[in-house]
């Protein structure tokens, strides 16, 4: 008999962008969870395991990894925007006692560079005793540098006289162009039209733990303590650069201090940390400052939008059209995702440009594109409901497709009080105004490829083991919650092990991927080990193995649960030693698209043009929730960075000089306790489409649905980000004027 | 960070030998938020590092018939909890309140934070070889100055970044300065220096002399004074604008007005022409618009930042009512 199969969507990982993909699997006809109210631990808000270990200092980072004769590495990196090494002589540093091994650009091809694009690239590199006499020798090294025009600002880069950031091309790409419909037909029929320029900034991942490797040599074995998001993905590319077998090379991230999606591959400093642990013979430690992470590790494109759209009386769109135009620095890579984001247009037509700038490479981050075409998409759609006169809650309704969000919009508009909001944007006595605004958000979060271990031992331990990755998201947590509803047993009584390219391989931790790809793979797997368990002792219950449930630390059958032996007893009785069971991703368990919206309140003190954070009502769906309080923490998280992304956190960079002003977290700002506003993460729980990751969609719609509350509450549209208290007073010095 | 000779010192009368007579032989630490940014990040490279902290009774906060004494090594956290200060001093409490983050207060001097050096982002980049590094040019001129100088800048257009500077000035401070030949005091007007005068450094100490006290003369009867600081992220940051005043009222006609502008100029600024517009003037909404009109004459914006003086106005008028 042919076994029937279905066609599921799923999101994979391709050169650190997530991508949807459709596959073919088996189709049963059923998703496999079972009935959720039964479930003990799935669903329940349950404190990460390893909390407590992280907060105690006791979980060892790569950071923290330290290892007998370890060397310190650092990188010396280029001090101009743009320029070419014409000399360099690293004698003097050679020459610094304690320095154990230097490595010049024409040592490793194809790794540092003689021509230099933005100030921060890899020139070359140390490795000393100590942290303190590697910064000294990167001092000694003497590089002369024939000093080359540059553009560090997006809107000079885009001139027709200016500097060439790569001699055989311009800096503007060529567009690339999504249409439907007939656009300029659409907007003749409309009966109001908006236009307008949005801008994004770029914005820095700003991980707590800063990128970095530990590497040591075992003759040809090559081990590596990493900070990544895929142990496997770096294995890989350290095999491929040195030419080894992927055998002999092993990659830990036992914890790791967020990525953001800034840390897929092995990267220039992981490469160099194993070539100088290689050259000087002993292992190598090589952290990044944050000055390097800032400067080279990645960043969110910026977006210049422009913009229009156009509508019927009623509210019905009918055409939209933008230009794009974003810098990835000396990477292209700045799209948004190409169409009117997330509302339905019949007629469009948008145009999408790289701008490239001598700044440091962009890289995936949090929802790569989302949060630029969202705010650009909320903000407009906020200013053609003033303009038709209707309630930007129902014209939103009116021409959004997604038949969750419809029901996310009336849950969020009730618990923040919609009814409450300004009729009249910046309506009200006083200087200090509140206001509210929405914002909303799609995704994929589906999830494939993992493999996972699991072995139930004699005296009833149970061990996972999973080449995965917990990016701080709580992986560990949700296996052992997964493992233990299966088997009935408590999430503590698990051990669960990963973050190492010994054990069954998974995939990088991106994309919202992780908790789609993981855990139907451990699903799967306790099921098969449970199934081989029950063989075992549904004899000496008298029953049939199909007959039997593990619930309680028990093991009984569900006619007769007077028929019952405890966990321990019963695997007291695997009589050929422990089950050890290898399973793998199965599709039924896990579903890809999300809906989000989010809805929040602000106070701006119109005087000053401070912005304060007051409220955000967050309802997303991500199918059935594994773990609510790791889910909420998600949605905190997300929310935050996008409240830093729309209020504070800008890479400044210096026009004359090309360099960054702001390589620190003094000027570049990132969230404080202060800036935190009352979260209320809700779920629209779908439990039947099985798991679907969370850890992007959270931060889309924050910076749209501000921007809109700034203006609901004091009537100035401030259309760049961030928005500081500057912006927000010219922008209501302009709206004074307009009104004067 | 280079390496230097680190020294303890024992005494007052003893710190000036200890010292040097340039800034590159020798630097003091207290509390020290601010020297290891600097010396990390390679800006000043001291031979030696003069450890202030281990010279005793230099900590303490004493009121007598006529003034308030706070030691130089006194944590502003010491000064936030103070009860005297909350009461009578409340600018300085209510700034000592909004300095940096609790971690950085707990450790954080009044000596340190009145000599803290510019927070301006191309003298804190070792990339800007700047004129306050001895460097040729100041970058804001021609680089992003939305931080910088509305008033009293040139050559250099820093900010002075201390926010109890302003409230000491506010409450017609003075400070006890040791020098090579022995103690001397000066008012708080006098201590700051503009970069016209000497473009390196903010004020008038010599490489060999340390701040040991700050005096606060007892407020008046009917002397209320207050801080407000607008910046950009509460949880921690410098002032974009921030406003310290002292307002003397009776019957609600001013009496006696100071009031100090921070975050707008390389000095705290005085604001003498609102001072003096508010003496005799009974307070209202209309009095204090035209103070704070006065307070900002003669501001001279640059690209970036004049929405300093929209700011400061607002702040003055806010302290004008919120005093008189």
């Amino acid at each position: 008999m042919q076994q029937k199969m279905k066609k599921v969507k799923v999101t994979i990982q391709e050169r650190g962008e997530p991508k949807e993909i459709e596959i073919e699997v088996p189709d049963d006809g059923q998703v496999g969870w079972g009935d959720v109210t039964q479930m003990k631990h799935i669903g329940q808000h349950i404190p990460r395991l390893d909390g407590v270990a992280k907060v105690t200092g006791k979980a060892k980072y790569t950071y923290d990894i330290n290892l007998p004769g370890l060397l310190y590495g650092k990188i010396l990196r280029s001090a101009h925007p743009r320029a070419r090494v014409v000399k360099i002589d690293a004698s003097k540093a050679m020459a610094r006692p304690g320095v154990k091994a230097v490595l010049l650009p024409d040592d490793v091809k194809g790794l540092f560079n003689k021509e230099c694009r933005y100030a921060g690239q890899e020139v070359a590199a140390v490795a000393a005793t100590s942290p303190d006499i590697a910064e000294d020798a990167l001092a000694l090294i003497d590089v002369q540098y024939e000093k080359l025009p540059f553009v560090v600002d997006v809107d000079d880069a885009m001139k027709p006289d200016a500097a060439q950031v790569y001699g055989d091309r311009k800096n503007v790409s060529d567009p690339r162009v999504r249409e439907q419909g007939d656009v300029a037909a659409g907007f003749a029929t409309a009966d109001v039209v908006v236009e307008a320029t949005y801008r994004c900034q770029v914005q820095t991942h700003v991980a707590l733990e800063t990128h970095g490797t530990v590497a040591r040599w075992d003759g040809d074995k090559l081990t590596v303590w990493a900070s990544t998001q895929g142990v496997f993905s770096v294995r890989d590319e350290l095999a491929k650069y040195f030419n080894l077998p992927a055998t002999q090379v092993r990659v830990i991230t036992e914890y790791m201090g967020g990525g953001f999606g800034a840390k897929f591959g092995a990267r220039p400093e992981g490469i160099i940390a194993a070539l100088l642990a290689k050259k000087a013979g002993a292992p190598v430690k090589l952290m990044l400052s944050r000055k390097e992470e800032h400067l080279t590790t990645g960043n969110r494109p910026s977006s210049i939008q422009q913009v229009k759209i156009g509508a019927k009386k009623d509210g019905t769109l009918v055409a939209y059209q933008r230009s794009n135009y974003g810098t990835g620095g000396v990477a292209g890579g700045a799209g948004i995702p190409a169409g009117p984001y997330i509302y339905a247009v019949p007629n469009f037509r948008v145009e999408q440009r790289d701008v490239s700038t001598n700044a440091g490479a962009q890289a995936a981050q949090r929802a790569p594109g989302h949060p630029q075409a969202s705010f650009g998409m909320e903000s407009v759609m906020d200013e053609l409901a003033e303009k038709l006169g209707i309630d930007p809650l129902e014209l939103r309704k009116k021409n959004d497709p997604n038949k969750t969000r419809q029901k996310e919009y009336d849950i969020a508009a009730q618990k923040i009080g919609w009814e409450r909001r300004n009729k009249t944007p910046g309506a009200g006595s006083g200087t200090k105004k509140r206001g509210m605004g929405i914002g909303s958000c799609t995704w994929g979060g589906g999830g494939s490829g993992t493999k996972a271990q699991v072995t139930i031992n004699n005296d009833g331990s149970v061990e996972v083991k999973c080449g995965t990755q917990d990016i701080g998201t709580g992986t560990k947590t949700i296996i052992a919650i997964i493992t233990a509803e299966e088997f009935g047993l408590s999430p503590q009584d698990i051990q669960v092990r990963i973050g190492d390219t010994d054990f069954p391989p998974s995939g990088g931790s991106g994309g919202s991927t992780t908790a789609a790809s993981v855990s139907p793979a451990i699903k799967s797997t306790t099921m098969l080990a449970k199934q081989k368990l029950f063989e075992v002792v549904a004899p000496k219950l008298g029953a049939q193995p199909a007959d039997l449930v593990a619930r309680d630390g028990k093991v009984f059958v569900k006619s007769d649960p007077s028929k019952s032996v405890a966990w321990k007893q019963a695997t007291a009785q695997l009589a050929d030693g422990p089950i050890t069971i290898q399973g793998e991703w199965v599709a039924g368990y896990s579903d890809t698209g999300v809906a989000g919206t989010q809805f929040v309140e602000v106070e701006v003190d119109t005087e000053t043009g401070h912005v304060q954070m007051l409220k955000v009502v967050a309802v997303h769906d991500c199918g059935l929730v594994i773990d609510r309080l790791t889910a909420e923490s998600q949605v905190n998280g997300g929310v935050l960075m996008g409240v830093g992304y729309a209020l504070y956190e800008d890479r400044i960079l210096d026009s004359p000089t090309g360099h960054m002003v702001n390589a620190n977290l003094e000027d570049y700002k990132v969230v404080g306790a202060m800036e935190v506003p009352e979260i209320e993460a809700i779920f629209y729980d779908e439990p039947h489409r099985g798991v679907i990751g969370l850890g992007e969609p959270p931060v889309i719609p924050t910076a749209g649905a501000i921007a809109n509350a700034i203006y609901n509450a004091c009537g100035a549209r401030v259309r760049e980000l961030p928005i500081t208290p500057d912006k927000v007073l010219t922008a209501l010095a302009q709206t004074q004027r307009k009104e004067g | 960070m280079q390496s230097f000779a680190y020294v303890n010192a024992t005494s007052v009368d003893k710190v000036a030998s200890l010292l040097g007579r340039t800034w590159d032989e020798a630097q003091v630490i207290a509390g020290g938020t601010d020297l290891v940014g600097e010396l990390k990040e390679h800006l000043i490279s001291p031979k030696r590092v003069v450890n202030l902290k281990t010279i005793p009774g230099l900590s303490y906060i004493r009121q007598d018939a006529v003034a308030l004494r706070i030691g130089a090594l006194t944590t502003i956290a010491d000064i936030e909890s103070n009860p005297i200060v909350q009461k009578q001093f409340a600018a300085l409490s209510q700034a000592a309140m909004v300095i940096a983050s609790p971690q950085i207060r707990n450790v954080g001097t009044i000596g340190g934070n009145i000599c803290q050096r510019p927070r301006c982002w191309y003298y804190r980049s070792e990339d800007f070889p700047c004129l306050k590094k001895g460097g040729d040019r100041c970058y804001a001129v021609a680089g992003i100055n939305r931080y910088h100088a509305i008033f009293g800048g040139g050559p250099s257009y820093i900010v002075h970044p201390s926010d109890s500077a302003p409230a000491l000035m506010a409450l017609n401070g003075r400070v006890k300065i040791m020098t090579s030949t022995g103690p001397k005091e000066v008012g708080m007007d006098d201590f700051f220096t503009l970069p016209e005068t000497s473009v390196r450094r903010e004020n008038i100490l010599k490489p060999n002399e340390i701040i040991t006290e700050i005096i606060l003369p007892n407020p008046t009867p009917n002397a209320k004074s207050l801080y407000l600081k607008v910046r950009e992220r509460q949880s921690i940051d410098f002032a974009l604008v921030s406003v310290a005043a002292m307002l003397t009222v009776v019957n609600g006609v001013c009496q006696e007005a100071r009031i100090v502008l921070g975050g707008v100029a390389p000095i705290p600024w005085r604001t003498p022409d609102a001072e003096t517009f508010l003496r005799g003037k009974k307070i209202s909404e209309a009095v204090a618009n035209s103070a704070a009109e006065a307070a900002l004459e003669g501001a001279k914006p640059m690209r970036d930042n004049a929405y300093k003086v929209t700011i400061a106005k607002a702040l003055v008028r806010r302290a004008v009512m919120a005093l008189g």
